[in-house]
C-alpha cells in the first residue's frame, strides 16, 4: 500500500507539479476544446486561438495565486 | 534547442546530487545509482517511445503529449515568472550542494549489496527523477517531428557537455544560467504544447484529422511570441509592490 502510494505521489508530483491549478485549468480548457470540435460549433480558424487565450487565462489564474502565497 | 536546452538543466540539476553523493558516500554508491538510473530510464524510452509511436493515430498522439508537454511548459513558465518577478527563491547549484554535501554527511552508514545504500538511492532518484523530465520531452518533440534521433541528439550532446564540465570542474556547475535557460525552455514547452494540444483535439472531429492553426505551422512563432509577450507583461505586473525572495 505505502509502495502504491508513493508510485501514485511520484506521478501527482511528476505531472501535476507545484499548482493543480494548471494541470486543472489545462484539462477542462481541452475538454470544452473537445466539445466544441466534436459539435462542430466553431470553426478552425476560430477555435485554435480561442483556446490559446484560455489556456494564457489559466496560467494567469495560477500565478495569481501564486503572488498570493 | 528546446530539447538540448532543458536537457541541459536537468543535467546539472542531477550532476549536483551525484557530486554531492560521491563526495561524502563514495563514487562506487553513487555511480551504481546512476547506472541503475540509467538503465531503468533507458527499458521506459524504448516501451513508451514504442507504445507511443505505435498504437496512437496521429491526432491522438498529439493531444496526449501536447497535454502533458503543456502542463509541463507552463509549470515550468509560472516558476520562472515567479522568480523573476522575486517571488520565488532562485535556483542555487551551490546551495543545493551545500545541502546535499550535509545530507550525505549527516546520514546513517547502511551497507545493502556491497553499496552504501544512502548514496545509491539518492543518486538513483536524482538521476531517475531529472532524467525521466529528459526522456519525456525527447519523446515528445521526437515523435511529434517525426525525427526521434535529432532529439536523442540534442539530449546526448546537453548531456556530453554537462558532464565534461562537471568532470573537469568537479563541483556543480552553479555559472549555468539556469534560471534563465528554465524560462526560455517554458516559454518554448508551452508553446509547442499549446500548438499540438489543440491540433490533436481534431481526434475529436468527424474524420479524426488534426485541427489547423490559422496559418499551419507558421502559428508557432506567433504563439512563442505570445507567450514571450504574456511572460514579459505578468512579470511586470507582478514585480510592483512585492519584496523580492532571497536565493537558496
Amino acid at each position: 500500500m505505502r509502495l502504491l502510494r508513493g508510485f501514485g505521489r511520484f506521478w501527482y508530483d511528476f505531472i501535476v507539479g507545484d499548482d493543480w491549478r494548471i494541470a486543472l485549468g489545462v484539462v477542462l480548457v481541452l475538454a470544452t476544446g473537445a466539445v466544441l470540435v466534436a459539435t462542430g460549433a466553431l470553426s478552425d480558424a476560430v477555435l485554435a486561438p480561442l483556446l490559446g487565450a484560455a489556456i494564457v487565462a489559466v496560467v494567469s489564474i495560477s500565478l495569481v495565486a501564486g503572488a498570493r502565497r | 534547442m528546446s530539447v538540448f536546452l532543458a536537457s541541459a538543466v536537468e543535467f546539472v540539476e542531477a550532476l549536483t546530487i551525484v557530486l554531492a553523493m560521491g563526495v561524502t558516500r563514495g563514487w562506487r554508491s553513487a555511480l551504481a545509482g546512476v547506472a541503475l538510473a540509467v538503465g531503468a530510464l533507458a527499458v521506459i524510452t524504448a516501451l513508451a517511445g514504442f507504445a507511443l509511436a505505435s498504437w496512437l493515430p496521429e491526432s491522438l498522439l498529439q493531444l496526449v503529449i501536447g497535454t502533458l508537454l503543456l502542463i509541463f511548459g507552463l509549470q515550468w513558465l509560472r516558476k520562472a515568472v515567479l522568480r523573476a518577478a522575486g517571488l520565488k527563491a532562485h535556483n542555487d547549484e551551490e546551495e543545493t550542494f551545500r545541502e546535499e554535501l550535509a545530507a550525505g554527511r549527516d546520514a546513517a552508514d547502511e551497507r545493502r549489496l556491497g553499496v552504501d545504500w544512502f548514496g545509491f538511492v539518492v543518486s538513483f532518484k536524482g538521476v531517475f527523477l531529472e532524467g525521466l523530465e529528459i526522456v519525456f520531452i525527447v519523446i515528445t518533440f521526437g515523435l511529434n517531428a517525426d525525427d526521434v534521433p535529432t532529439a536523442v541528439a540534442g539530449a546526448a550532446l546537453a548531456g556530453v557537455l554537462v558532464l565534461g564540465a562537471g568532470a573537469v570542474a568537479h563541483r556543480p556547475l552553479a555559472r549555468v544560467p539556469q534560471n534563465t535557460i528554465k524560462f526560455a525552455v517554458g516559454l518554448l514547452l508551452s508553446t509547442f504544447g499549446t500548438f499540438w494540444a489543440v491540433e490533436g483535439l481534431g481526434v475529436f472531429a468527424a474524420g479524426g484529422e488534426s485541427l489547423a492553426w490559422p496559418g499551419g505551422d507558421a502559428a508557432l512563432p506567433v504563439l512563442l511570441a505570445a507567450w514571450c509577450t504574456f511572460a514579459w507583461a505578468a512579470v511586470r505586473v507582478l514585480r510592483g509592490g512585492h519584496r523580492a525572495v532571497p536565493a537558496g
